[in-house]
């Protein structure tokens, strides 16, 4: 049964696309078939940080006005065969997005895929609210930062209410992952703690993702975090992520870069 | 981890750097001269494939990629049999 797996923010800037192409990439090295999604018509980037960008022929309003075919303008990954991109389009605008298009298009990917990643643009726009509208799944993707979990709050709201699933009285999954924290500041009233947000925000937390230069390293060179270095904190947090978004108990722990530490250094258990 | 791999995990940023002047290059039409010659190009070549064959949509398939030096535009036009060619 294919699951459609919306990772949303309302903020630019906190982490979506890096966690889209580093979830979908940490799903399909477990064997599962994974299709990601660009929303953000305009400003596409999907591509450039899964390393496409030079093989991008159709894209996503296309397809949606009929103009490709699916199968012509999926990429399929180079590292990973069951991983494929479905761009944006970079010339157009998000108006091009039809509510009816773009439900034809995830229909016709539902046969294909176990799961289909929509990374949304930030805002709660039409490529926002048409990302997140067919959702089965929310990721919504916070820093520990105030303007950022405002925002969140506010997508929880559009989650809980504009979605399909809410609107047939339904309950859409959703869950928290935080990004960029860190743990030593947050130890130093520098930062908002994890259960500081999560007791803001309650929704159940699927995974910290560590400030770390390997998200950097990882997009210089296109390729998501859980392939270029599977390894790194980031890398394993994302891990753990997909492990418990597959319905696994897996202890929360911050895994960090440094040698010797494995991770344990700020385990805890969140709601 | 070789000492090769390491060398190359310390010089992401030249690599973030290459990307970006091949993809801006072809999105300003500084190669060809005109933004994204090579998707123009796709267009107007399926338009003229399509004027003198029928062509199911299912039966193109195009792959592109855009380099620095060479960019290469990949066709494949599968042409039904001669009674459904309109002359």
């Amino acid at each position: 049964m294919a699951k459609v797996l919306v990772v949303t923010s309302g903020k630019g800037g906190v982490g979506k696309t890096t966690s889209s192409a580093a979830l979908g990439a940490a799903l399909a090295h477990g064997g599962d078939k994974v299709v990601v999604i660009d929303f953000d018509v305009g400003l596409r980037n999907l591509d450039l940080v899964m390393g496409a960008e030079r093989r991008v022929v159709f894209d996503l309003i296309n397809v949606v006005q009929g103009d490709a075919k699916l199968n012509q303008a999926l990429i399929r990954d180079k590292r990973l065969e069951n991983l494929s991109l479905l761009p944006a389009s970079q010339t157009r605008d998000k108006d091009a997005l039809t509510e009816e298009g773009v439900a034809r298009v995830l229909d016709e990917l539902r046969q294909k895929f176990d799961w289909i990643i929509c990374d949304s643009p930030a805002g709660i726009e039409r490529g926002a609210t048409m990302a997140m509208r067919h959702a089965d799944v929310a990721v919504v993707v916070t820093n520990p930062e105030v303007s950022s979990v405002r925002d969140s709050d506010r997508i929880i709201g559009l989650l809980d209410s504009k979605t399909e699933r809410a609107e047939k009285g339904e309950r859409i999954e959703k869950h928290l992952l935080l990004t960029r924290y860190d743990p030593a500041r947050a130890e130093r009233g520098e930062m908002l703690k994890v259960e500081d947000v999560l007791e803001i925000l309650s929704i159940p937390l699927i995974g910290i993702i560590p400030e770390s230069e390997e998200v950097l390293r990882a997009s210089n060179v296109g390729s998501p975090v859980t392939l270029n270095n599977p390894a790194s904190a980031p890398g394993r947090a994302y891990f753990d992520a997909v492990r418990r978004l597959k319905g696994e108990t897996v202890e929360l722990t911050v895994p960090t870069d440094k040698k010797g530490l494995f991770g344990k250094l700020f385990g805890r258990r969140a709601a | 981890m070789n000492l090769l791999s390491f060398f190359n995990r310390r010089t992401s940023a030249p690599v973030a750097r290459e990307r970006l002047q091949i993809l801006l290059a072809h999105e300003r039409g500084i190669v060809g001269g005109k933004p994204d010659l090579v998707a123009q190009l796709r267009e107007e070549i399926l338009a003229v494939v399509r004027r003198h064959v029928m062509v199911e949509q299912d039966n193109v398939q195009v792959k592109m990629n855009r380099d620095a030096d060479i960019s290469t535009l990949e066709i494949e036009v599968e042409i039904p049999g001669p009674a459904e060619i309109r002359i």
